[in-house]
Formats: structure tokens, sequence, C-alpha cells
């Protein structure tokens, strides 16, 4: 009886894995150092954030005070509320600054202060001590960063922006309410709460 | 599997000198081995990068002080949950001046608040099924304080998820504290 040979031909499934590989590594966005690292809470729930038209705002201690750390996701959209922003608070920014910001991720900086901001190196920037944006009602600099972003994406893509918070777990609850009240200020009301992964055996 | 090895069973036979064939097959089991683990490790981080988020959604914010609406709530299916310092939790059912079950304190988790919970809604729907609507669910009240933590809202608001508070009833957050509900939180550390 002839023997049968137990390898079998393995190039078409390596082909196929390494296909595969490719297209997971490209795909997979490098993640880059959160400026403000928070501890979010955990819960249950599944459901995922949406990965466009959804800017995040971030609440944590920043050099022991409470700061809010603000992102938009889209290139596009973002540069057109730092445009708008810029209008509204007089400030210039060149071509390069602006491209800059399209790439940025989440900022804590008075807008006076974000040239300086968007001229450091990547790297440099979670060091640079970053205060959180001016939320108090005599300079409400996230307001207009949460109104001007709405219009910047309505006029990108045709669409509501969406917003997340994303809180410390130990975080005051003022704190996360005085940016709920901004956002309800502009009828937002429904937002997403980032959270992380709770067990089932909660 | 080692295929490497050029067959060279036979040995020698008679005097012919035949140049030996290399055998080109190379073993890929290794490579595929590597390459799968790597697909999985990539897969389960893409998918998994993506936070979760939980809903919330509040209601109108009235602007304008002279217009009231206050909805009529019947007291017997609202449960009040106050958050305080330091993860303390305190339920009552109906109103504090006459509770229906007084003032309690509960932990978080399974075996504290969510039983409760559980038990209560259990009460409200024979409550709300003996007067005839029994779509009528339990109204939960959710009271943070200025000394609860976000953590705590996020569980308390879990919490409502977990056992289906909005199948039925429904939930929301409030912020105004009565003093006498301020007092609850304090007494008792």
């Amino acid at each position: 009886m002839k023997k049968k040979s137990t390898s079998t031909d393995m190039t078409a499934m390596c082909d196929v894995a390494f296909l595969l590989l490719t297209f997971f590594i490209l795909t997979a966005t490098a993640k880059t150092p959160e400026v403000l690292p928070v501890d979010t809470p955990q819960s249950t729930v599944q459901t995922k954030l949406p990965a466009d038209n959804l800017s995040t705002l971030t609440i944590g201690k920043a050099n022991g005070k409470t700061a809010v750390f603000f992102d938009l996701k889209g290139k596009d959209v973002r540069k057109k509320a730092l445009e708008f922003m810029a209008d509204k608070y007089n400030v210039s920014f060149t071509e390069k600054e602006s491209e800059e910001f399209g790439l940025m991720e989440s900022f804590g900086v008075p807008i006076q202060n974000l040239k300086a901001i968007l001229n450091m190196k990547a790297a440099d920037r979670s060091k640079a001590g970053q205060p959180g944006i001016p939320k108090d009602s005599l300079d409400n600099q996230l307001k207009d960063w949460v109104l001007y972003s709405r219009k910047a994406n309505i006029e990108v893509n045709d669409k509501e922006l969406n917003f997340a918070i994303k809180g410390d777990a130990k975080e005051q609850y003022p704190a996360i309410k005085q940016v709920m009240d901004i956002l309800q200020d502009q009828k937002v009301n429904s937002f997403n709460l980032v959270t992380g992964l709770r067990g089932k055996n909660f | 599997m080692a295929e490497l090895n050029t067959g060279d069973g036979g040995g020698g036979k008679g005097g012919k000198v035949r140049s030996k064939k290399q055998n080109s097959k190379v073993d890929l089991t290794a490579m595929v081995d590597l390459a799968f683990l790597l697909i999985t490790f990539f897969m389960l981080t893409t998918t998994l990068s993506k936070p979760q988020s939980m809903d919330l959604t509040l209601p109108d914010k009235e602007k304008d002080p002279k217009v009231e609406n206050d909805i009529k709530v019947d007291e017997n299916r609202t449960m009040t949950l106050l958050l305080g310092e330091n993860g303390k939790l305190v339920r009552y059912m109906g109103m504090l001046e006459k509770p229906l079950a007084a003032p309690k304190d509960y932990s978080y988790g399974k075996d504290g608040i969510r039983k409760e919970l559980i038990a209560r809604m259990e009460t409200v729907k024979q409550y709300s099924t003996a007067k005839g609507k029994p779509n009528d669910g339990i109204i939960v009240i959710i009271k943070p304080s200025k000394k609860s933590t976000y953590r705590n809202l996020v569980d308390v608001l879990d919490e409502m998820a977990i056992v289906g508070v909005n199948k039925t009833g429904s939930y929301a957050i409030v912020n105004e504290f009565t003093p006498e509900e301020q007092k609850l939180l304090e007494v008792k550390k």
C-alpha cells in the first residue's frame, strides 16, 4: 500500500493569510497617545461609538484642575471649524497651521494659545501642560467650539454632529453637568457617554 | 513534516550517477502559523479599539421659567435614587414626606440596588395591572449630588440599562435637591 504524504501544499493558504495580514495592518490606525489621559467608568452596554460625525469632549484632571479637551473627527470638518473660530476670535492661522490642526488629535488650550501648540511637535504636545478650553461664563470658548464644529460638520458632511462625553470616573458630577449644560444650551440633548467594558458578572 | 530532505531512500542503485533533484517544497507551516497569529492580533485590536458608549438623552431645557409643565406622576410608581459621596446610594419610594418605602442605603452592583430595582419593578407592575394600566412601569428619578462622581452616575445608568427600566417605565436625571434630601446624604457616614 502506498503511503500518502501527510504534508499539504500551504502556498495558497500562506498567500491568503498574508493578504489579510497586510489588509489589517494597513487599516489599523496607530493609536496616538492621549493628550489628557482619562480613566473612563465601566458599563455593560455594548453599543459602539460612531466613527465619524463625532466630537469628543474629554473631561479630566490637568494639573490638578478639571479641564475639558476638545476633539473633532474628520480633517475637513476640523479645518472648517478652525476657520470659524479664527473669524470669531480674530486670530489668524496660516495654511500650514490649519493643515496641522486638521491632523491633530484633541487639544485643550484657549484659541489664543493654539498657534503655539500647532507649531510644536506631536510628541511635545502632551507634555505642554495644556490647561483645558475656557468654559466659564466670561470666556466660554467651549461653547463656540461646539457651535462652530456643528456648523462645520453640516457644511462639510451635511449631517448633524454627535457628541461624546469622555469623563474621568473620579470626576465630580458638577464638572460633567457643566459640559452637559453647554451642550443642552444648544439643544444638543442626546449624546454618548464613553465607557469601558465591564465583565458580565457585575 | 520536514520536506527539505531529498528523497534518497533507496541508496544508489546501479552505477548511474544521477544528479540529485532538489525538492523545491519548503515547509510553510510555521510561516502560516505566524501569519494567522498576526491576523488574529490585528483583527482583535482594530475592533476592540473602538470605545464603547452609552446613549443618554436628556429632556429639553426649559428656557422660560414661567412655562412650568409639571407632569403629575403617580407617587406609587416613582423611585428616587440619591447619589452621594463615596459611593453612597440612597433610595426611597414615593414622596419623601410620606414615603412608601423609607430611605435606605444600598450598594452598587448586582447584590445591592439591582435586586431592589427588580423587586420594585415587579410591585409597580402589579400595582399598574390592578389599576388596569399594565404598561405603566416604574419611574426612576436619579439625583446626583454635587459630591457624587461621574462613575456613580454611569453605574446607575448602567443599572437602568441592565434591569431594562426603559422597556416599561422611564428614568430621568434631576438636579434639584431639597434640603431634606441633602440631609439624607450627609448623616450616617
